[in-house]
């Protein structure tokens, strides 16, 4: 009998796998690619361990906002508020240490850090709030939040840094000692791969992560099907900002100090480690895997750039033109 | 469905309907766009509140606030156009706002096993669960959305017009999956433009005019022509007329053409004064043959000459050499929704209406309403934007870019699609006049080359026919030398051949 065509595609799958399997790992292969490259064209230093874990301690900030950004960016979403959002940490860790007496500033510390990811995650809520029950684009409620967010900060610190005590969340991201070596990376490296591997988690086994999915693939279907589109929104909105919070104790660790103009732009580093590794601003697609190689991606080129005593304006310039290549490529790869 | 009345504004979109569906029954609903079947459905599925009547599902009242609490109750709709989350998977979307979880932690084992339980009442387990939706042909994402149906308890599920965009074959299995759910007991609500397909589903039928219902009638009591008699209000005659149309000078010639992936080879000439019809299964590769032959496509080998010019050609240069085309997906590709009718029917021509890469607009206006007055498009007034219209209007609409462009040879895809039937007919009127043209007034006799995918179409509006299957064209033969049932066994043979071949016989 009629031997239906429509019924083909659906055996031959094997063909599709594959091509579905390589556009995942396209951007892991463009990130071992550039690393070889600046290995067989760079100096010696490049390859040293060290430069490694520079390099490693350089991603971790914008890594660790990508992880919100990709949940953000997977509804179809966008926050532009994140830079902003860091500064606020770190003016929030710093204003809750200054207060602290040395007796018990471990305590203090975690608690200056807890203040931080809720005032951070406070702030992202808002943004969910505001564009779900506003009705206004996310581009806009968080271009909107970028500044009042950042206001906030300067007006909390003075309009200027707030120096705090040592304590230890300046380890965080501070470089290893000698008798630290055995931790190849500094704990908050460690932090972002363990978060990392949870939202990865999150997003292929939990409610929310499939929600937030749903939403960005075909909002009107989620709906239609009982998905809490607007709930569903301010969790991924809060969840960004709380890894923004998290980017700002990793921020504060980085510069000791409690400064409200840092991380200007961040945002935007921030969403291309996305889009590099994968993510679509049109929603439904994107992986922390990714988002990460992305984050890498440009820690790499930044770090070649300089070893090899190319100036700032030529990093720019590669990491724009890798921008565009990676979008471009995945265009491609989908047609 | 007591009673049912709806207004907007002061149109009156209902107007005192009546509507009962049992358990195992299938109820078609017909009549022209705007006759208030959508709005209706709409109301039975909560998109919109009713301003009069009563609806009782299961003999409890039933007044849903929004789609999700008509889901709720067992009310599913399937739209024309379909509402899956593209980037899940079919189990994903199977279960989606309903996923057994633990704490927020879903069960994929639970969710593989209920979409496969979903999926095997369907009787097509070979769909995969864990396939992404988009990677699906169209015919079997419908199968999944009617799984999801399934899977939430629906016990009224709508149908609408969802053959559209089916081949033959997929729509032979989608009829026999609604006898299956029939007998399992659900009351089946089926809407389409096709009513010989009506005729072979349906138990009973309805037929909705102007807002009110105007017959409620068994199957068996009613035949197509007395469906379209109470549809229009009367008798349709010449309803695909057939002017004399002389064949004059060859003007398009296609010559081994191939694509990318498909067509794999076509070779057609194409007369003034001639319709020629391409049929096929959904698939076969006829929309893109049209869009390689207007340079939309990119092209492998073979060639396409435009009356003496011959070279491969963007749509630019097609538009240019007197070559229009009509798509097949008029929101997306054919109109530009959120412009005005003026601006979409003077797009690809703006000459003569203004200088110097200026635009009158008062100029563009009349030019338009000439058309609108010639197709009849109703509408408010030229700066009306195009998303406001129906869908008879709209392609209507889309037409008229291809006349006032003033081209020679037509490319019709598909260009009854989604429309009612006095568009229809209208459409085919225009197809015949313009085959025929009219040297008292001096307008020349075009080419056209159409799409579709319903038979009785074709068969009524072409001279000759080709039949496209995986990619290869065969010969164009006049209409009085096939039929639907040649017609059908043509697209579908090559299939059977290789089975015949896999299975040695």
């Amino acid at each position: 009998m009629v031997n239906d065509a429509a019924e083909r595609p659906i055996r031959s799958g094997s063909g599709l796998r594959w091509r579905e399997g390589l556009s995942r790992l396209a951007p892991f292969l463009g990130l071992i690619a550039i690393f070889v490259l600046f290995a067989a064209i760079g100096p010696e230093s490049f390859r040293s361990a060290r430069n490694l874990e520079t390099i490693a301690r350089q991603t971790a900030i914008v890594g660790m906002a990508a992880l919100g950004m990709t949940l953000v960016i997977l509804t179809g979403g966008i926050d532009l508020a994140v830079g902003s959002v860091v500064a606020l940490g770190t003016v929030v860790i710093a204003i809750v240490l200054r207060r602290a007496d040395a007796a018990n500033l471990h305590w203090m510390a975690a608690a200056a850090a807890g203040a931080a990811l809720a005032a951070c995650a406070g702030c992202g809520w808002l943004s969910g709030w505001l564009i779900t029950r506003l009705r206004v684009v996310p581009f806009i409620v968080t271009l909107g939040m970028m500044l009042v967010v950042r206001g906030a900060a300067k007006g909390l610190s003075h309009e200027q840094k707030i120096d705090a005590p040592e304590t230890w969340l300046n380890d965080l991201l501070a470089s290893l000692a000698a008798d630290q070596r055995w931790m190849l990376v500094p704990p908050g490296v460690w932090l972002l791969l363990v978060l990392a591997v949870g939202m990865t988690l999150v997003l292929s086994y939990s409610r929310l992560g499939r929600h937030a999915l749903a939403v960005g693939s075909n909002e009107q279907t989620a709906r239609l099907c009982g998905v809490p589109v607007n709930r569903v929104k301010m969790w991924v909105y809060a969840m960004g900002g709380f890894f923004g919070g998290l980017a700002g104790v990793l921020q504060f660790s980085r510069l000791t100090v409690g400064d409200p103009t840092v991380a200007v732009g961040l945002e935007l580093d921030v969403i291309a480690a996305v889009v590099i590794g994968g993510g679509s601003l049109a929603g439904g697609e994107g992986s922390i895997k990714g988002s990460l190689v992305g984050a890498l991606i440009m820690s790499v080129i930044r770090s070649g750039c300089s070893q090899m005593g190319l100036s700032n304006w030529v990093q720019e310039i590669i990491t724009g033109m890798i921008i565009i290549t990676a979008v471009a490529l995945d265009r491609f790869r989908h047609r | 469905m007591e009673g049912m009345g709806k207004r907007f504004g002061a149109t009156v979109a209902l107007e005192g309907v009546d509507l009962e569906v049992g358990r195992g029954e299938v109820l078609a609903l017909v009549g022209e766009n705007g006759a208030g079947k959508s709005t209706l459905m709409k109301v039975l599925s909560g998109a919109h509140p009713p301003d009069a009547g009563s609806i009782w599902l299961d003999g409890a009242p039933y007044a849903p606030a929004n789609p999700l609490e008509a889901r709720r109750a067992g009310v599913a709709m399937i739209y024309q156009e379909l509402s899956l989350a593209p980037h899940l998977s079919v189990e994903d979307n199977i279960l989606l706002g309903m996923e057994p979880h633990r704490a927020g932690w879903i069960r994929s084992a639970e969710v593989r096993a209920r979409a496969r339980e979903a999926l095997q009442r369907l009787g097509h387990e070979e769909i995969p669960p864990e396939r992404r939706v988009d990677r699906l042909p169209v015919a079997a994402q419908q199968l999944v959305e009617i799984a999801r149906a399934l899977a939430v308890g629906c016990r009224v599920l709508v149908l609408d017009e969802p053959t559209s965009s089916l081949a033959q074959a997929d729509v032979d299995r989608l009829f026999a999956l609604i006898r299956q759910l029939k007998s399992q007991g659900l009351a089946i609500v089926y809407i389409s433009h096709f009513l010989d397909e009506v005729k072979r589903v349906a138990d009973r039928i309805a037929v909705l005019r102007d807002g009110r219902k105007v017959a409620d009638e068994p199957a068996g009591r009613m035949d197509i022509a007395a469906m379209v008699a109470r549809m229009v209000g009367r008798e349709v005659r010449d309803w695909y007329p057939r002017s004399a149309r002389p064949v004059g000078d060859v003007i398009l010639t296609i010559t081994d053409l191939a694509g990318i992936e498909k067509p794999a080879a076509a070779s057609l000439e194409l007369r003034r004064g001639e319709v020629v019809g391409l049929a096929g299964l959904l698939g076969a590769g006829r929309t893109e043959l049209l869009r390689c032959v207007f340079g939309l496509d990119a092209v492998r080998r073979g060639q396409v000459r435009v009356g003496m010019a011959g070279g491969l050609g963007s749509p630019m240069r097609r538009w240019a050499q007197g070559v229009g085309m009509l798509s097949e997906d008029r929101k997306q590709e054919g109109l530009a929704l959120s412009m005005s009718i003026a601006d979409n029917i003077t797009l690809t021509r703006l000459e003569g209406l203004g200088g110097g890469g200026w635009i009158w607009p008062r100029r563009q206006a009349s030019a338009a309403r000439e058309w609108i007055r010639r197709l009849d498009i109703r509408c408010r007034d030229t700066g009306q934007k195009v998303a406001a219209l129906s869908g008879g209007n709209q392609q209507k609409v889309a037409l008229a870019r291809l006349l006032h462009h003033d081209v020679d040879i037509l490319l019709l895809d598909e260009p009854t699609r989604g429309i009612d039937v006095a568009a229809k007919a209208m459409v085919y009127r225009l197809i015949d006049q313009l085959a025929a043209g009219d040297p008292s007034q001096g307008r020349k006799a075009r080419a056209v080359l159409m799409v579709s995918s319903y038979l009785p179409e074709l068969l009524g509006v072409c001279d000759r026919i080709a039949v496209m299957c995986r990619g290869r064209l065969g010969p164009a033969r006049r209409r009085e030398d096939v039929d639907e049932h040649a017609l059908i066994l043509e697209a579908t043979r090559l299939e059977a051949g290789e089975d015949t071949n896999r299975h040695g016989e």
